[in-house]
């Protein structure tokens, strides 16, 4: 079941240690291959998933080149690539933070957040108004939206999230209210809108399925050509970032993701293109 | 007069046992190293009896988390202790033998699901059911209550299990001797004889309660309020640590490890409230 994602789970609590465990076998690895270099992700879970497919993807037609992929979270990819622990670290912010201006950021996907609702839900448009009048609590009625009556059950992310940072930043900053149920995936999200009629949340476009209903923004329906056309106004870029000069692996990698095979790819799985 | 390789493997196990001790002094010395600057800087007060968590602006209040993970623990045991002690009562004192010979294993089985799986149900079914049933979010107090019951249900009875066999059949056969019935010789003798054991299976069962963290994330909901009834979500100490330490850095990131000194002590205080319950009880020590 996707609620589980035991592989998300451990290289998030644990990421600093599994970044390191990584590095040190795939350097052991190249060591005793003789392999060209290894080049080792960090960072946003969102687009952890990507990144290991891009990375499989990479690896078998340059087997001298050993990607590996660890999630951990953006602020964690952020300070993987300022420390060393992985060449790349992988952020999903709208607005990156000071401390990574020492950092070469490269976009090299965009994503939408969709707003979810439970498909039992009777609303399906909102405005941006209301989605923060709802996320900071003041809105606390479905009635009050044009809904049913009854409480809104407002599910959000983790602070520290970078879908969350995102979605706050656009919306203009605001303090979440306290109500608000906390959920530490995109996937644990989903399962939540799923299961609980009353409730809205915010989850990374891609993942959006039938057991959830994604609304229009501002009478914008997030749809693949409105998120290209940038008329869907919830999309964060997401970043890789890289410390100092870039070692022919890594210039490779990131050259790969940026060429036709690697956005295609990111295309046929549900994110935006770089450009 | 010891021979030399006597020796040598009684030096080996003594070094085995004194890592155990290093393993544990260097954790506590590491978490205490990482927090306390913290808390120092702070106030102890602001930092345990602030209800203001906002790391991103610079609140770090964590009175919530420890009456959620207080009152979570304790519904919990309201939930575990009387169902597992009166199942142990049943099992040894009433049942028949072929019926222990089969449940005694499978309750030790059901100590052997990992927490993601009682989590998991617990999303699926029980959240579900609350709030069609009582309202509010679903993931709740309440919801994580009768998950860690049935979390600390093995621990409890199997431990109750064991304290109630180790009760002398003398003592059984006198009270019965002596007119009893099977209840009140079970309930005036055994049971009397039996306390120390069914307490330190209850302590032990809340020691699981308060330091499980998996199940608790998926049905608490981890709302960073104060909880005001069972049906309010909650987020415990161990749930904020698991939630936001992938993401944490700086001030917040000390901010968790100083979370981990609150659970170490609060843990630290059960476990010399349970010893000194059981040594003045006479049975340690």
């Amino acid at each position: 079941m996707i609620l589980l994602f035991p592989k998300g789970r451990a290289g998030r609590l644990h990421a600093p240690t599994w970044v390191l465990l990584a590095s040190v076998i795939s350097m052991i690895g190249s060591a005793c291959a003789g392999r060209a270099g290894a080049v080792t992700l960090a960072g946003s879970t969102a687009f952890q998933p990507f990144a290991e497919k891009l990375a499989e993807e990479y690896n078998s037609a340059h087997p001298e080149v050993n990607v590996t992929v660890q999630g951990g979270g953006s602020a964690l990819g952020i300070s993987a690539a300022l420390n060393g622990a992985a060449q790349i670290g992988m952020a999903d912010l709208v607005e990156l933070p000071a401390d990574a201006a020492s950092l070469k950021a490269t976009i090299v996907a965009r994503d939408g957040i969709a707003v979810v609702v439970n498909p039992v839900n009777k609303v399906s448009s909102l405005s941006m108004v209301q989605l923060k009048e709802i996320y900071a609590g003041n809105i606390r009625d479905w009635k009050d939206v044009g809904g049913l009556s009854g409480p809104i059950t407002v599910v959000s992310r983790e602070s520290g999230s970078g879908t969350r940072s995102s979605f706050e930043t656009i919306l203009g900053k605001f303090d979440l209210t306290r109500d608000a149920i906390i959920q530490d995936s995109n996937g644990t999200i989903r399962e939540t809108v799923a299961n609980d009629v009353r409730s809205i949340g915010y989850l990374s476009y891609g993942l959006v399925n039938q057991k959830i209903k994604a609304i229009t923004v501002d009478g914008v329906a997030c749809t693949t050509e409105l998120l290209l056309s940038g008329k869907y106004r919830l999309v964060r870029p997401i970043y890789f970032l890289t410390l100092g000069a870039s070692t022919p692996a890594v210039k490779g990698f990131i050259d790969y993701v940026l060429g036709p095979a690697g956005q295609a790819s990111i295309v046929a799985d549900g994110l935006l293109p770089a450009t | 007069m010891k021979r030399a390789s006597d020796k040598l493997v009684e030096r080996l196990l003594l070094a085995i046992a004194l890592t155990t001790i290093l393993c544990l002094l260097v954790i506590a010395v590491f978490i205490f190293k990482e927090g306390l600057p913290f808390i120092f800087k702070i106030g102890l007060g602001d930092f345990l009896f602030s209800s203001d968590w906002r790391p991103d602006s610079g609140h770090y209040g964590i009175f919530p988390m420890i009456v959620s993970s207080l009152w979570v623990t304790l519904g919990g045991l309201l939930v575990g202790a009387p169902l597992g002690m009166s199942g142990a009562i049943f099992l040894s004192e009433f049942g028949p033998p072929a019926m222990m010979r089969f449940v005694k294993p499978a309750i030790e089985l059901l100590a052997g699901i990992p927490s993601v799986v009682f989590g998991f149900i617990g999303v699926m079914v029980l959240a579900p059911f609350i709030r069609a049933v009582a309202g509010g979010p679903g993931l709740s107090v309440l919801a994580a209550s009768i998950v860690l019951g049935v979390m600390i249900l093995p621990t409890i009875m199997s431990i109750s299990i064991d304290a109630l066999a180790s009760v002398p059949q003398s003592y059984r056969e006198g009270a019965l001797a002596l007119g009893a019935t099977k209840w009140q010789a079970v309930r005036m003798v055994v049971l009397k004889a039996a306390s120390s054991g069914l307490l330190a299976g209850m302590i032990l069962g809340m020691g699981r309660a308060i330091g499980e963290t998996m199940a608790v994330i998926m049905v608490a909901g981890n709302a960073v309020k104060m909880p005001t009834s069972s049906l309010d979500s909650a987020r415990t100490l161990t749930a904020n640590i698991a939630l936001e330490m992938g993401y944490a850095t700086g001030m917040h990131r000390q901010a968790l490890f100083a979370t981990g000194i609150v659970l170490f002590i609060v843990i630290m205080i059960l476990n010399g409230m349970a010893g000194s319950i059981l040594k003045k009880r006479g049975h340690l020590r």
